[in-house]
């Protein structure tokens, strides 16, 4: 089955692009998704504990079910509103 | 019927927000027939010129939109089971603002002062826990994303901070 990935911020730039198009064995789960990205991109690992998933618009979790033609979403840390307290993390 | 949430790339206008956000609490409270609005309290957020440190010179910001959408929904559903008969619109700017701009409008209306305040307290705390938004900073010397909260909207401890917070 073939799902479409889509990353945001500053998982787009460590992948470099901000969709891309996955094969998948099923049955598989959003977490084999995201595995398949860290095998390819190494540098995500250091987001494994703080990405929260989506799938077909709608929040979701790495145990969740993938389905032909979906669209997973991997979101880093949000930071919308006004006013960050949070300190940066990375430094381009 | 006008949008009461948006997520847009352009300018955000307070005065029609405000207007859209009364006109659907009066929707709302005509179909109820309950008390008819007596509050309305706006939060806007602004690019503020330092942080951490740092000088900002501009903010980028980015959104998945479908998703930003079903969230600020998702915040106003909460305030009003919280604060019944309360209405409360969200609007965000994407792309690049300047120091200054606005890139969050809340519109909290009741249809008395503390829900107002309330709601509008609630959400600005909630859009910064459960949207799918991110900021990206430019300072003098370089760039970079701010990452706060991994977003997960059933997360309950994280919605008592923000009713907590809402109700100080």
């Amino acid at each position: 089955m073939r799902v479409t990935v889509r990353v945001f911020a500053g998982l787009r730039d460590l992948i470099g692009t901000d969709e891309a198009v996955r094969d998948l064995t099923a049955p598989a789960v959003v977490r084999d998704v995201w595995r398949s990205l860290v095998r390819e991109h190494p540098s995500l690992e250091a987001y494994t504990a703080a990405v929260s998933v989506a799938v077909n618009t709608e929040y979701s979790r790495m145990d969740a079910p993938v389905t032909d033609g979906d669209e997973i979403a991997f979101l880093p840390p949000v930071s919308g509103g006004s006013g960050a307290r949070v300190p940066a993390r990375r430094i381009h | 019927m006008t949008a009461l949430h948006k997520v847009t790339p352009e300018r955000l206008e307070v005065t029609r927000a405000i207007d859209d956000v009364l006109a659907a609490y009066v929707r709302s409270s005509d179909a109820d027939g309950t008390s008819g609005p007596g509050a309305v309290s706006t939060f806007l957020g602004l690019v503020r010129d330092r942080n951490a440190g740092r000088t900002v010179t501009r903010l980028e910001y980015e959104a998945y939109e479908p998703l930003a959408l079903k969230a600020f929904e998702r915040i106003a559903d909460e305030a009003a089971e919280r604060w019944p008969g309360a209405v409360v619109g969200i609007r965000h700017r994407t792309g690049t603002l300047a120091i200054g701009e606005t890139s969050v409008v809340i519109v909290g209306v009741s249809a008395h002062r503390a829900d107002a305040f309330a709601v509008t307290r609630y959400a600005i705390e909630r859009i910064k826990q459960i949207a799918p938004i991110w900021k990206r900073e430019h300072f003098d010397g370089g760039e970079v994303w701010i990452e706060g909260a991994t977003a997960d909207p059933l997360d309950e401890a994280a919605r008592a901070e923000a009713l907590r917070r809402a109700c100080v």
